[in-house]
């Protein structure tokens, strides 16, 4: 047995080596967020003032950098408001594809014995770790062929079809977990086998719909390069084309500006991300316990 | 009600044989059970009589109806699974209303019928909660609800008391015995417990490795295994099972293993007389051994190596030479390490077996036919 031998003396130094363990460890993290920090700060303090001396100290408040939600910058430009329709119609639409495709193929990847079946597995796990910019070129062609170009739906089929292989493998994790019992319950007590996967099975899955449903809409929400390369017409434009004209448009960008229409764009993801961060914590849970 | 016949009914999955030729029938508003160590096939069977595993060979009637092609749905069926399969995001009251539902019953007969099944099994007040707040015992309640709710023609019992403690487990067995005569259902109970088994059910099917054992009632098993499985499985404490060969000394038969001599009663030369073989396995249960302090005929002399007390009486371990024989001993006769004492085996429940496994009574039936 080892031996176990406390004094007043090692309790005192055990104490103080804990505490300098923390200390630590909370500047080391402090210095590693510091750069964001000041980052989401200067967007913030931007926003709203009219120039900033070194381009950090503030001068003066303003409210004028929030015209743009009345009145167009460029003539050229759409409307922030259809804009902003735009984005939520993406993130949207890559969300309801996500969720109605992973689900339903996780759950046949999950329950049902088919012949390629791991095959379609592994094939959608490469699929996943593909960079998708690689993809840009053949796209453009694929979505000129389809008539898709310069149509959000493209965008929307494009980001969806990425992101899918992904839903389907959180979905198929959380399938697996179900006991069998509780479906062949479900058909013996009458059920088809539609109906067990409707009234049994999606309510006993739905943290992880939530989690994809999530994750589906930021990706289309945040969604730049395919946007930039597939949609010129500015009535399809989503904010992150806006803000790209912004920076790209002008001889000297208006930082102001740029700040507001920024905030403006992460608002929307704030309030959703603090709305739904208690199911984002629960899929590291996940599974059926507890069945509340 | 409905009687159930399975015929040849076989199960594989990929090359492992699950249930292998098994003929089977249950008379309507019958109590069998269908016993066997795990893995013996017994559940596969089970899902097969529900319609979620489909027979690779062989035919399931359900009052002389083929079913084999019917969908579990239509085949009125109720089902109690071991893990109790509730549906963990409904109520009680959800869970136990689902298969009416889906059968589309006007919701006023829901609610009444829920509350008529709930009553039987007392789990009245447990309607608004959900089954996460639920104890093993209440789980288990539930489950039967929902089997019995859409009143099936047929119960099927997927080991329903393995997750109770031992004291509900009693409770419980008696209570599934008193609903099953009350509602007069056809039921199927799967179970790895001889007791259950003996005790709950009218008939019992033993099986082992895929195959039917022996069907019969537990006196039956019980009195007459018909091989050395059942001799071995049913039965507790178990049944001494010894290799023995046969002498015939002085004109007489007698069973011998290293120092273990027994001489056997007239009533076995017949049926020892027909088997050309010299070897077998002697069953003596040991409930059927009188412990005497006095010698008798066809006796042998023991020594205590062991008692085990088992509270209504003492089970005692007399060692002849390698060979352990088990006694059941009242509790009256004190008895000591090292205490020699004579015993005597009934002779009329000795069993046995050739050593293919099989009785040697069998064998006497079988050629008598």
């Amino acid at each position: 047995m080892a031996q176990r031998k406390f004094t007043p003396g090692s309790l005192e130094r055990e104490r103080r080596k804990q505490r300098i363990l923390r200390v630590s460890m909370y500047l080391f993290l402090i210095a590693a967020s510091l750069p964001i920090v000041i980052g989401y700060l200067w967007l913030f303090v931007g926003a709203f003032t009219g120039n900033l001396v070194y381009g950090l100290v503030p001068q003066s408040f303003t409210v004028e950098n929030w015209s743009f939600l009345w009145d167009p910058p460029s003539p050229a430009w759409p409307d922030i408001w259809r804009t902003f329709f735009n984005t939520f119609f993406l993130a949207a639409g890559v969300t309801l594809i996500m969720v109605v495709v992973s689900t339903s193929a996780a759950y046949v990847v999950s329950r049902m014995y088919f012949p390629g079946r791991s095959m379609i597995l592994a094939s959608t796990l490469i699929l996943h770790a593909f960079p998708a910019i690689t993809l840009l070129i053949a796209l453009y062609y694929i979505l000129r062929t389809l008539g898709l170009l310069d149509s959000l739906w493209g965008v929307i089929l494009v980001r969806a079809g990425l992101m899918v292989p992904f839903g389907i493998w959180v979905m198929k994790g959380f399938f697996d977990d179900i006991p069998w019992d509780i479906e062949m319950s479900a058909l013996i007590d009458g059920a088809t086998r539609f109906q067990t996967f409707w009234k049994v099975m999606l309510p006993l899955v739905k943290p992880g719909i939530a989690a994809i449903a999530v994750f589906a809409f930021m990706a289309g929400w945040a969604e730049y390069i395919f946007l930039v390369t597939f949609v010129r017409d500015p009535n399809s434009w989503t904010l992150s084309s806006y803000i790209n004209a912004i920076i790209g448009n002008y001889r000297f960008t208006n930082y102001g500006l740029l700040a507001a229409v920024s905030l403006f764009y992460m608002f929307p993801v704030l309030l959703f991300f603090l709305l739904t961060q208690k199911l984002l914590m629960k899929v590291t849970v996940g599974g059926i316990k507890g069945g509340r | 009600m409905a009687s159930i016949k399975l015929e040849q009914l076989t199960k594989r999955f990929g090359k492992v044989v699950a249930v292998n030729n098994l003929n089977l029938e249950v008379k309507d508003g019958e109590f069998i059970a269908l016993l066997g160590p795990s893995g013996c096939g017994k559940t596969t069977t089970l899902l097969m009589i529900a319609g979620i595993y489909r027979p690779t060979q062989g035919k399931i009637y359900f009052d002389d109806v083929l079913v084999n092609d019917v969908a579990p749905k239509d085949r009125y069926v109720g089902l109690v699974f071991q893990s109790y399969a509730l549906y963990p995001h409904m109520k009680v009251y959800d869970n136990i209303a689902f298969p009416l539902k889906l059968a589309k019953v006007p919701r006023k007969e829901i609610d009444r019928k829920v509350y008529e099944v709930a009553k039987l099994t007392k789990i009245e007040e447990l309607l608004d909660r959900m089954p996460g707040q639920l104890s093993g015992g209440q789980q288990q309640r539930v489950a039967l609800c929902r089997a019995l709710v859409k009143e099936p023609e047929i119960l099927l019992l997927d080991e329903p008391l393995s997750n109770l403690d031992a004291r509900l487990r009693i409770e419980t067995r008696a209570e599934i015995k008193r609903l099953q005569r009350e509602l007069g259902i056809t039921t199927i109970l799967v179970t790895h417990d001889q007791v259950e088994a003996l005790t709950m059910s009218e008939r019992v099917a033993v099986m082992h490795a895929g195959v039917l054992q022996q069907y019969g009632p537990p006196d039956e098993l019980y009195d007459r295994p018909r091989n050395l499985f059942v001799a071995s499985f049913i039965g507790d404490p178990p049944m001494n099972l010894i290799p023995v060969e046969l002498e015939r000394t002085d004109g007489r038969l007698r069973l011998v293993a290293d120092s273990f001599v027994l001489p056997l009663a007239e009533e076995w030369e017949n049926m020892l007389g027909q088997i050309p073989e010299a070897s077998f396995t002697l069953g003596v249960r040991p409930e059927d051994v009188r412990i005497s302090t006095e010698e008798k005929a066809n006796a042998l002399l023991g020594e205590v190596f062991l008692t085990e007390p088992l509270g209504g009486g003492t089970l005692v371990h007399f060692m002849f030479g390698e060979i352990s024989f088990r006694v059941l001993a009242s509790r009256e006769i004190k008895m000591d390490v090292g205490d020699k004492f004579w015993l005597v085996p009934d002779q009329s429940k000795l069993h046995i077996f050739t050593k293919d496994g099989l009785s040697v009574r069998e064998v006497g039936r079988r050629d008598a036919q």
